[in-house]
């Protein structure tokens, strides 16, 4: 690993952060990690700009609304790399099980159906959800997908390492869809 | 001293798989010889112990001399056959179905009690499926939980009727069956009625065990609880056989 640093941007789209949960279950290779790269924006970090240029975008979570697209587009635009990590990104997963129904009874369901006191559809300050759950490469182009519910934390950690030495790994072996 | 074994009918042929000499009784077909000799076909309709019905197509083999592929599981093996089980073209091939099943309908493997037991997903992984390169369906079909033991989900069908045969062939009981076309088809239990109210189930849960998904399971199973054991298959359907 003796290459120059490499700036990394990661995202948290429709999911729970469990990929990002899975990032700092690296534990002690996370401080080797930190030699080799820098997280310039994610939810890690506190720079709420992504820069105009980063070797390598990680997004996590599934596409459901206006600002997972925005975001997905952005980080297409600005990063050379760009990893689909996780169920969610990949495949769409728990968030696609929406799509089996119209949006329209998804929210009332949610917001209406299901709640006694003051039922209201959020509008304010909120993204407008889309009416098909896509994973990432649905609407951007990926380069690397690392599947996983989460991805074990040995599977993001071959993976970056592989990418720092300037290698394409495979993580097949390490994770599969719902590992 | 034991009885002399009478005399088989049955021929020996000579084969190559892979570039290696085998050889094997004339009335096997290719995936019986392969996993004789440990050669790996995947496949998901074919288990050892129900009738073939060729239509998962994860067995695809080329023979030498032919345009077109072969089911492992329904081509006997001939003499001077020579096989070829893992070419580039059979893994894009293999590959695309896998993924086609998984666009097909809702196999969400976070949340399925069959998460890690499942034969769909291992053969996503051996294939190299990391993402589905079509757009997904999202249908939308119903669980069925109405079986106070077992459950249905048509969500992660692949229609392998699998179910459909160890019910009919093994158990006797023909509770399953098929209905629609396409990709609409859909196994049903009776005429279409809740599997709850079936008064054919024996509910001896052979289709669940034989089910490679986590669309036939137990009951109050949770996610990744749902091993299935189909070592009772062979032996059943060999003592129906020799009956």
């Amino acid at each position: 690993m003796g290459n120059p640093r490499i700036t990394v941007a990661t995202a948290w789209l429709d999911g729970c952060s469990g990929c990002h949960m899975s990032f700092l279950d690296m534990d002690e290779r996370l401080i080797e990690l930190a030699s080799h790269i820098d997280i310039v924006h994610g939810p890690l970090v506190d720079t709420k700009e992504l820069p105009a240029q980063v070797d390598l975008g990680i997004l996590e979570g599934s596409v459901s609304n206006d600002h997972d697209l925005a975001t997905a587009k952005a980080f297409r635009k600005h990063c050379k790399q760009l990893i689909s990590l996780g169920d969610c990104a990949v495949n769409g997963n728990v968030p696609a099980m929406r799509n089996a129904f119209k949006l329209d009874a998804v929210i009332e369901r949610a917001y209406r159906e299901n709640v006694d006191l003051n039922p209201q559809i959020p509008v304010d300050g909120v993204p407008r959800l889309r009416e098909v759950v896509l994973p990432l490469h649905g609407v951007v182009e990926v380069d690397l997908f690392v599947p996983g519910c989460p991805p074990p934390a040995d599977a993001i950690y071959y993976v970056l390492s592989e990418l720092i030495a300037g290698r394409t790994p495979d993580p097949n072996q390490l994770t599969r869809f719902g590992a | 001293m034991p009885l002399p074994t009478p005399q088989s009918s049955v021929r020996v042929v000579t084969m190559k798989v892979n570039g290696l000499d085998l050889s094997a009784r004339e009335d096997e077909t290719i995936i019986e010889v392969c996993r004789e000799n440990q050669i790996p076909i995947p496949s998901l309709c074919y288990l050892d112990g129900l009738s073939i019905l060729g239509g998962c197509r994860l067995c695809l083999v080329e023979l030498e001399g032919q345009n077109r592929l072969f089911a492992a599981c329904s081509t006997r093996v001939a003499e001077g056959m020579r096989v070829v089980t893992n070419s580039e073209r059979l893994r894009h091939y293999r590959r695309t179905i896998v993924e086609l099943l998984f666009a097909e309908r809702n196999h969400v493997c976070s949340v399925c009690v069959s998460n890690g037991h499942c034969e769909l997903q291992n053969l996503a992984q051996g294939c190299g499926v990391n993402h589905v390169r079509m757009p997904y369906r999202y249908p939308h079909y119903e669980v069925d939980s109405s079986h106070e033991m077992f459950r249905v989900d048509h969500n992660r069908c692949v229609l392998c009727t699998r179910c459909v045969r160890v019910c009919d062939e093994i158990e006797g009981a023909h509770t399953w069956d098929v209905m629609g076309r396409g990709s609409d088809c859909q196994v049903i239990t009776d005429l279409a009625r809740p599997w709850g109210d079936s008064n054919t189930c024996t509910s001896c849960g052979k289709c669940v065990q034989v089910c490679p998904t986590g669309a036939l399971v137990k009951q109050g199973t949770s996610a990744g609880e749902m091993v299935k054991d189909q070592s009772f298959l062979p032996i059943l359907a060999r003592r129906r056989h020799l009956r």
